[in-house]
């Protein structure tokens, strides 16, 4: 019967041994959900437990992500197991997906429905007199210091990061044209283009919001506009971070000699996530700042 | 051939033992129990707090606790059943049998897998000990409403954070599951000849995917809304509370069906074995499976009838909703259909299963009327709407899980469960559940409101009646522990590899108990 199956492909499947790495990430979640519990209650240890979390949290990313770096070097998964990780990274990209979609949906809600709402019938006739439904809005009332700000234009900085991370995406593309090429001199320059790329997208972003809260009166507190329009371009922005980790975690295996023409799929993994960075950027500079 | 000079090792070093075997455990067998005993202390845990709220409504005015207290017990006895209870077993119940059923050495992820339960006690830890912090536990209602869910202490976030967490272990957990039936099934198994439960599984960690993730934007909206001066749900800043129920509604509509898919499967298993006849009408089954997850996404506002909507909504939504009667009707007349002519016999988990179905189905009855939107405007946050959810949820998923335990018992522990305490233990739950939820029926129709401590006198009776049958209900599940136990201990008559005279799949060729490794080779199948 053995035989039958490994003729028809039925390697080994890897199961690993035992390992504490999970175990640490529980205690590192534990720790970074009750810091920033007590934190957020002004609890004098919360910031000190949170940043226990963290520490642990990044001790486990790295143990477990050199372990399973190092399962694949050494040859020890098969193919069932890279198809398994295809199918697994692509269903983690569909969960990012929603995750964003709850937040396009508030922007989307706020602007098509409660808004307008609040403009019209009895709520503009008996609680916001005068209030217009015109997009954006800080919303019918906000404490002092927030009443008055600049929407973020579109054709400034966020243009030419729509730019950047179009270009990072065709960079990171003829890197892996290189790798698959076997011109790894390629494959290095694409990806350190590319994560370059990432980190001035970053850094004009982390410019824009400076921007924003020193001359546009911007905030975080500036009614749904502020809300919408910080929480989705940070949630983005964490993400693009995440990405930038990842690839610079690529350029070191790829400067370690790691990754063969037809066995890389870690660098297919930050690549799919990076691409979908790409698109979310996509949507949201139209949603967010051009309509 | 590394990797199998690998598992050789292993077989004559079997790891780390004690305590450090549990806790770095990458066998979907061990992790399998540990989801399973994890969600039965947080189902009596769940339960106690059941029993208090019962407690309290034995009579009219306050006896037992304050109402704020009361609020408090209301909201963690329904995220620790949802979170801790239904959904973990289940996917205990995913981890044991879906890698036996298709023929897979493990699951595909097998130290993720052992995360993705691990997670569940710090979850556990943030939320119950959120009873302990100034302010107590959050008394939102388990759906966390906002604006209630903005102004609460520090309990709220406590259970944001254990939300959190709970949210990725599921999505690890449901990811696993994917890529194990996609990927791990043995040659031969196509998709088409796969069990039911897989099916169902398959089905319910795709739901998990798409709106666990929705359920995390939902609460870290409150929790930016709470300490971050954002307004999503601050009408005064242009946004709107209403916002918050339709996000989390997207979750929690799907997140109903996750809890119900997998009893679907699993009774699909049990009513073939005994009836001794194949599931009638198997491929309707998947289609009917994977209809009612498709539907799932367009119908949550019907949890809003009362909130305001316009009446094109309010009738989308009620048409929708009645739409998922077909698929579930198909389902239960297939159940129905099977046991037809059958050469049945009702042992313990045949027991279950037809009782599933009776009470059940009663549960989806007050749901098609609940979906009436003039009825639901009547009945919304009454007795009538908590009786329903609870004939669906203790009735059907709990149900059906009690079903399993009883079936797969022989497999897991190579001891057949008591029938006489079996027969007991399912005797009395459903007596008693009858005895507390069916008046409930009555006192939502009458008018009485949910999440209230204390009601007007004319409640009385019906209340006293639900209070003595939920602690019936509450000692009865003190038998399935004599029988887990006893089975456990090893008393009890040996069972064979096929446990049950009539029953089929992959996991009734290996022996009971089941080794610690099973299908290192493929098996082939037919």
């Amino acid at each position: 019967m053995s035989q039958t199956t490994a003729a028809r492909g039925f390697d080994h499947y890897f199961v690993p041994e035992p390992s504490t790495y999970p175990l640490f990430g529980s205690v590192a979640l534990l720790l970074f959900g009750a810091g920033a519990a007590l934190w957020l209650n002004d609890v004098p240890s919360g910031p000190w437990i949170f940043l226990a979390g963290v520490a642990v949290l990044i001790y486990m990313l790295f143990g477990w992500f050199g372990q399973v770096v190092r399962e694949s070097e050494s040859g020890r998964y098969g193919w069932r197991v890279g198809k398994s990780f295809r199918w697994s990274m692509g269903w983690f990209i569909f969960s990012e997906v929603m995750f964003f979609a709850a937040f396009f949906g508030a922007l989307f809600y706020a602007r098509v429905l409660s808004v307008p709402w609040l403009a019209s019938g009895d709520n503009e006739a008996l609680l916001w007199q005068g209030f217009s439904s015109a997009w954006p809005t800080a919303g019918p009332y906000t404490p002092s210091g927030a009443e008055a700000f600049t929407p973020m234009g579109a054709w400034g900085i966020p243009a030419i990061n729509t730019l950047i991370l179009l270009t990072s995406g065709a960079t990171l593309t003829w890197a892996h044209h290189g790798l698959r090429a076997e011109r790894r001199g390629q494959l290095k320059l694409g990806l350190l283009l590319t994560i370059a790329l990432g980190l001035v997208f970053l850094g004009l972003q982390i410019y824009e919001y400076g921007h924003a809260y020193a001359e546009l009166n911007l905030r975080l507190d500036s009614g749904i506009y502020g809300t919408t329009f910080y929480l989705l371009t940070g949630f983005h922005g964490l993400h693009v971070t995440v990405g930038v980790i990842m690839l610079t975690v690529m350029l070191g295996r790829a400067l370690a000699g790691h990754f063969s023409p037809q066995r890389h799929f870690g660098f297919e993994a930050a690549a799919w996530y990076w691409h979908f960075v790409d698109v979310v950027w996509l949507i949201l500079f139209v949603v967010v700042y051009l309509l | 051939m590394a990797a199998v000079t690998h598992d050789q090792i292993q077989a004559h070093h079997p790891g780390p033992t004690g305590l450090m075997r549990w806790l770095t455990t990458t066998n979907h067998k061990d992790i399998g129990t540990l989801y399973m005993i994890f969600s039965f202390i947080m189902f009596l845990s769940g339960g106690v707090m059941a029993l208090t709220i019962r407690a309290e409504l034995f009579q009219p005015g306050l006896q037992v606790v304050q109402p704020e207290f009361f609020n408090q017990l209301t909201t963690m006895h329904g995220l620790v059943m949802v979170f801790g209870a239904i959904m973990p077993a289940f996917v205990g119940f995913a981890n044991w049998m879906i890698p036996l059923m298709i023929g897979a050495s493990d699951m595909a992820f097998a130290r993720m897998n052992n995360w993705s339960f691990w997670l569940l006690p710090p979850a556990a830890i943030l939320l119950l000990g959120s009873f302990f912090v100034p302010g107590g536990a959050s008394a939102a209602g388990w759906t966390l409403y906002a604006p209630l869910s903005v102004q609460m202490g520090m309990g709220m976030d406590m259970a944001i954070f254990a939300i959190h967490i709970m949210g990725i272990s599921s999505i690890m957990g449901a990811i696993n599951i994917v890529v194990t039936v996609l990927n791990m099934r043995a040659p031969g198994m196509t998709l088409m000849k796969m069990p039911m439960f897989c099916w169902t599984w398959l089905i319910t960690a795709y739901l998990l995917i798409a709106v666990m993730p929705v359920l995390a934007g939902a609460v870290t909206m409150i929790l930016t809304d709470r300490h971050f001066g954002t307004s999503f749900f601050n009408a005064a800043g242009g946004g709107d509370p209403v916002m918050y129920q339709h996000i989390f509604w997207f979750f929690g509509h799907p997140e109903v069906y996750i809890m119900i898919l997998p009893a679907f499967g699993i009774v699909s298993h049990i009513i073939p074995a005994f009836a001794r006849k194949p599931l009638f009408g198997y491929a309707s089954m998947v289609y009917a499976t994977a209809s009612i997850a498709i539907l799932s996404f367009a119908v949550w506002a019907h949890h809003m009838f009362a909130t305001g909507m316009p009446a094109a909504g309010q009738l989308f939504f009620m048409y929708a909703t009645m739409l998922i009667a077909v698929p579930t009707g198909v389902k239960v007349f297939n159940w129905v259909a099977t046991m037809w002519r059958g050469a049945m016999s009702f042992e313990t988990p045949m027991l279950w299963a037809t009782g599933f179905i009776f009470v059940f189905t009663i549960g989806g009855f007050t749901g098609l009327i609940c979906a009436i939107a003039p009825i639901d405007i009547q009945v919304q946050d009454t007795y009538y709407v908590v009786a329903h959810f609870h004939y669906v949820l203790v009735a059907g998923s709990l149900f059906a899980l009690f079903a399993a335990a009883y079936y797969w018992l022989p497999k897991w522990t190579g001891r057949m469960p008591s029938e006489r305490l079996g027969k007991l233990h399912f005797w009395c739950s459903m007596v008693f559940f009858n005895i507390t939820f069916f008046p409930m029926h009555f006192l939502g129709l009458a008018g009485m409101p949910r999440r209230i401590p204390d009601y007007a006198l004319q409640f009385a009776d019906f209340n006293a009646m639900a209070s003595v049958g939920a602690f019936g209900f509450g000692l009865s599940q003190l038998i399935f522990i004599a029988v887990v136990l006893k089975c456990a201990r090893g008393s009890g008559e040996r069972a064979a590899a096929r446990a049950w005279e009539g029953a089929e799949g992959l996991e009734w060729t290996v022996p009971s108990p089941a080794p610690h490794h099973t299908f290192e080779e493929a098996p082939v199948v037919k």
